[in-house]
């Protein structure tokens, strides 16, 4: 009885101290907001849906983010960003949830799913987006200044207990990559006789944690890496030579005994949206940009935390005249 | 947390009435034997080690496999014709529909609103109104401390997003599983037995596995969501519910029955309203397990504080992806908290306990406000929308500083925890599972569980471990029994520990209660990055993880079975004057002996169920295999395979077990 008057009496002072609240904060701007988005609504005219795949790794949000920004501010289109990984991101375009995805590395195995020339066609090439991958192995950077030595294939036997671990007994340890990448480091390592074996970290977050690891504490790591990536920027990660690649000596998959390629990264567009045509569709076509470029946004977000909206926006602030030359003529 | 194990509600009640005089606990010939298969199994092991271990090579894969990925591949290929996908994507965009109009009227701009239709404050105000309506007022307050956290932490939209995705798939969870669980409480033996297996299936089997056909299915982004949590959210309603209708006391029954009523009369009347308590329970797991799919759920875009989680992931931000996950945790904490309570008032009420008259009085004048704040929400922006806040970023500095400082000091002691560990169990035991020869290990494994449970262990035992030959992962299926067992170990050493001196000590009960409560619930990706940080790469690292996950559960079981031991006991052991210690050996774990044999199965399969979180973090095994299936679409045939085999071993494991607890219980 008595908790019921007392939660009458506190609800009692909650309304007023709710009015007082409400004389002090005048002004309705709600209202004009939503008019002043009416009359940028119409202006712009319509240039529809984007559906952005954002696959899980900084580079592809900084590129995702700065067409984004251009579409939304620019072109007045509605953006939508989807956290998706390659093999989901492929199966929307047939479905409409998905328009772009606007860095791919490669996927022989999805395109010949949603390609036109063997798969259902609900997804085309979209060009060279302009960054250029650059994939390998990797150790730290106090590795490779204490044993420069190991920065030649020929040499990793000479350490490999070093790179010993718990998990891998005698062996050196191999850090392996998130399995959505392209690798092949289990057919180098044996086809070059390396006394190590692969351990796969199973996700990017892993990888990155290990390397910073083992380069506080001196540790003795090499593993898939690649370029361009934002932790570059805080840990100078040494690249490993193997044999340099040849023309072919990747295409049998247990054969491989060489580098991997520079990766030309290119743009995966939805056939349908593509051919509904309209501002946006020639802005994602439009854009290229280098790997600089993407590096100064990922640094943005990863090393100055911002959110990759604004980490686009300064970008896009500070480069008019590259973002001109995307625009749709 | 892929794979929450389930929550078993027929064995979640530890006996409550132990055995009058206290048995001296003596090793059986059972535990004999079995250490006689043991010894056997090694000796044989030693001479023909390494041979017919199964294991595949790189990327070997077998026709079951194959078979698999083709079949999915077909699926695709004719998703444009397929009158099913049709159907299943017609509901799936009813469900995007739905969470869309809501997240219009309560979490995102309605465009061209340049906020919600209702803002912060308005939604605010209804949620506690609610929960003064079916809880009282203690949980009104404790929902207004949660919904204004969401808002000072910076994620207001993230955090309402996810309770509406979670309400959705409740509400659909209830729809559908009320009916299957009247079935399971009223069927016979048969359909029962079938149901249960099909309810363990569904929870052990990682979503992993699931969620590139939920997408093609159903779609991305929020429909997949739903789809996927409701999966997952089903079983618990189903099984809970259903058990408590079953035990509806068969006098009661009998008694209405002799009064001639129909079936749907004894239904409506008697069984369900008796058995109100445990569907609240019910309703209760199916919430706490859609909301342990946040963050699975934002691999297909599922909106909510999974995303922001999986973000910082990206930049290894633990700070960062701590807030939103602890978030998480107090949306389950305040959901737990309000259904427990409103089953309470609910009862009080039914009892006359409420003065009816007074609560529609304060409940009228409580919405006098609620109207008030809905209409400023409305009009303007400081109660639509929550201002910048530095607490976010202030909590994520400080969180950030802590695992620095921690790694720093700690991480050789821990990477010495992980070498000793590695090389006198994991290693060894590794060796002895996935080493032997597959007919070694499987003959030892039929052994083992004909010896410690009889023909009820042996027949299911025999059924998997021809399963798991059949989909050709031998070899990985038994490096994960491998983690998982030593996984076990670490988690009864903390349950005996933590459950023992929480039973003795109330104080330490309360303090550790919310603490073990939000091990249960934070995204298991929040606390990865810190624990690779300490172990590294390795098959540790899985297994800490799948710890951190398991322990709460077991720690809570033994000190709840330690802390039903009767008092009359004690004294008596007191009075003849036995130390602490022996108070705690000789009677105490004796006598709950029926909870440390649960908490042993229930941390199991709660380990298990970290498999593919595990390989994630380079734990290999089946866990790295289903990662693999879902990260690449030319294997997402030996995925499934892993994701199948993951179920079998977890079907046996707890086969095994309840049939070994149940001959010790007798």
């Amino acid at each position: 009885m008595l908790n019921s008057r007392r939660r009458g009496v506190a609800l009692t002072s909650v309304a007023a101290s709710v009015a007082v609240a409400l004389t002090a904060c005048g002004g309705g701007s709600i209202a004009e907001e939503t008019a002043a988005n009416e009359d940028r609504a119409a202006e712009f005219g319509d240039c529809g849906d984007l559906n952005m795949a954002i696959n899980p790794w900084v580079g592809y949000e900084a590129s995702a983010y700065v067409v984004g920004h251009v579409a939304e501010e620019t072109l007045g289109c509605k953006v939508k960003y989807k956290d998706l990984k390659e093999d989901v991101a492929w199966q929307g375009f047939g479905t409409g949830d998905v328009d772009v995805v606007i860095e791919d590395w490669g996927h022989p195995d999805l395109e010949k799913k949603f390609f036109a020339e063997q798969g259902d066609g609900s997804a085309m090439d979209g060009g060279p987006n302009g960054n250029v991958g650059i994939i390998g192995w990797y150790v730290p950077p106090w590795l490779a200044e204490e044993h420069p030595e190991i920065l030649e294939w020929e040499n990793l036997n000479d350490f490999a207990e070093e790179f010993a671990t718990s998990e891998t007994g005698d062996k050196g340890q191999f850090l392996g990559a998130d399995p959505s990448y392209v690798q092949f480091d289990e057919a180098i390592i044996s086809n070059l006789g390396l006394d190590f074996e692969v351990v796969f970290s199973g996700s990017e977050a892993a990888s990155i944690t290990a390397f910073q690891q083992a380069e506080e504490n001196k540790e003795f790591l090499i593993g898939y890496f690649y370029e361009p990536q934002w932790l570059f920027a805080e840990l100078p990660l040494a690249k490993v030579a193997l044999p340099p690649f040849e023309e072919g000596c990747q295409d049998d998959p247990a054969d491989v005994d060489c580098d991997y390629p520079e990766t030309v990264l290119k743009k995966i567009l939805s056939t349908s949206w593509v051919d509904e045509g309209g501002p946006g569709v020639e802005l994602v076509q439009n854009f290229e940009w280098t790997n600089e470029d993407q590096n100064q946004v990922a640094k943005y977000i990863s090393e100055d935390g911002m959110s990759p909206e604004d980490a686009a926006a300064q970008w896009v602030e500070e480069n008019p005249d590259k973002v001109e030359a995307w625009l749709p003529q | 947390m892929s794979t929450l194990a389930p929550p078993r509600p027929e064995a979640a009640q530890p006996d409550k009435s132990p055995p009058a005089e206290v048995k001296r606990w003596v090793p059986s010939s059972r535990w004999a034997w079995a250490l006689g298969v043991v010894v056997l199994w090694i000796g044989i092991w030693a001479l023909t080690k390494g041979n017919d271990t199964l294991a595949l090579a790189g990327r070997e894969r077998t026709g079951v496999q194959d078979a698999l990925a083709e079949f999915r591949d077909k699926v695709i290929a004719s998703r444009g014709d397929n009158p099913l996908i049709q159907l299943t994507y017609e509901i799936g965009s009813g469900f995007t529909s739905l969470v869309d109009w809501l997240q219009r009227m309560v979490s995102v701009e309605n465009f061209p609103r340049p906020v919600p239709e209702i803002g912060w404050l308005g939604v605010t105000a209804v949620a506690v109104w609610i929960g003064l309506a079916v809880a009282g007022w203690r949980i009104a307050l404790l929902i207004a401390a949660s919904f204004v956290s969401f808002g000072v932490f910076g994620y207001w939209s993230d955090a309402v997003d996810l309770l509406i995705v979670t309400f959705v798939a409740v509400a659909v969870s209830v729809l559908v599983g009320m009916p299957l669980a009247v079935l399971m409480g009223t069927g016979n033996r048969a359909v029962n037995a079938v149901m249960t297996t099909f309810l363990d299936v569904f929870q052990t089997i990682p979503t992993f596995v699931f969620l590139a056909p939920i997408a093609l299915f159903f779609g991305i982004g929020a429909s997949g969501a739903v789809v996927a949590t409701l999966l997952y959210a089903l079983p618990p309603i189903i099984r809970v519910a259903g058990h408590g209708i079953r035990t509806v006391s068969a006098t009661t029954i009998e008694a209405t029955d002799s009064a001639g009523q129909t079936r749907w009369q004894r239904l409506a009347k008697v069984q369900l309203p008796m058995a109100r308590r445990t569907i609240v329970v019910g309703l209760n797991q199916t919430t706490l397990a859609a909301l342990s799919m946040a963050t699975i759920a934002a691999f297909v875009d599922g909106p909510g504080l999974g995303q922001p989680v999986l973000d910082y992931l990206k930049t290894v931000n633990v700070g960062g992806a701590f807030v939103p996950g602890v978030l998480i945790v107090v949306i389950a904490v305040m959901l737990d908290r309000t259904t427990t309570a409103a089953s309470e008032y609910g009862e009080r009420a039914a009892r006359g306990g409420v003065d009816l008259k007074r609560r529609r009085i304060v409940l009228a004048a409580a919405a006098v406000p609620v109207l008030v704040c809905l209409y400023m929400s409305r009009t303007y922006p400081w109660a639509a929308e929550f201002g910048d806040s530095t607490w976010g970023p202030r909590l994520a500095d400080a969180v950030n500083d802590f695992f620095g400082w921690f790694t720093d000091n700690f991480r050789d002691l821990t990477q010495g925890f992980k070498d000793l560990t590695s090389a006198v169990l994991l290693n060894p035991l590794e060796s002895l599972l996935a080493e032997s020869p597959w007919w070694l290990a499987a003959g030892a494994l039929l052994l083992l569980a004909f010896v410690l449970g009889g023909l009820r262990a042996l027949v299911p035992t025999l059924l998997c471990v021809a399963g798991l030959l059949y989909f050709g992962l031998w070899h990985d299926a038994m490096i994960t029994l491998n983690m998982t067992l030593v996984g076990t170990v670490l988690v009864m050493v903390l349950a005996l520990v933590f459950g023992v001196w929480m039973a003795r000590s109330p104080k330490l009960d309360l303090v550790m209660r919310p603490l073990l409560d939000a091990g249960q619930t934070i995204p298991p990706f929040v606390y990865l990055i810190p624990v690779l940080a300490l172990f590294g790469i390795t098959r540790f690292t899985a297994i800490v993880a799948g710890v951190v996950y398991a322990a709460p559960v077991a720690i809570k079981l033994v000190a709840d079975g330690v802390k039903a031991v009767s008092p009359t006991t004690l004294e008596a052991t007191r009075s003849t004057g036995s130390t602490t210690w022996q108070e705690i050996i000789k009677v105490q774990l004796p006598m709950a002996r029926a909870s440390l044999v649960l908490a042993a199965n229930q941390g199991l399969l709660y380990v298990l169920a970290m498999a593919v979180i595990g390989g994630l973090v380079g734990a290999g095994g089946l866990g790295y295999d289903v990662v693999l299936g879902f990260a690449r679409s030319e294997e997402w045939g030996f995925g499934a395979a892993a994701g199948i085999s993951i179920v079998l071993l977890g079907i046996m494991v707890d086969r095994i077990a309840r049939a070994a607890a149940q001959k010790t219980s007798r």
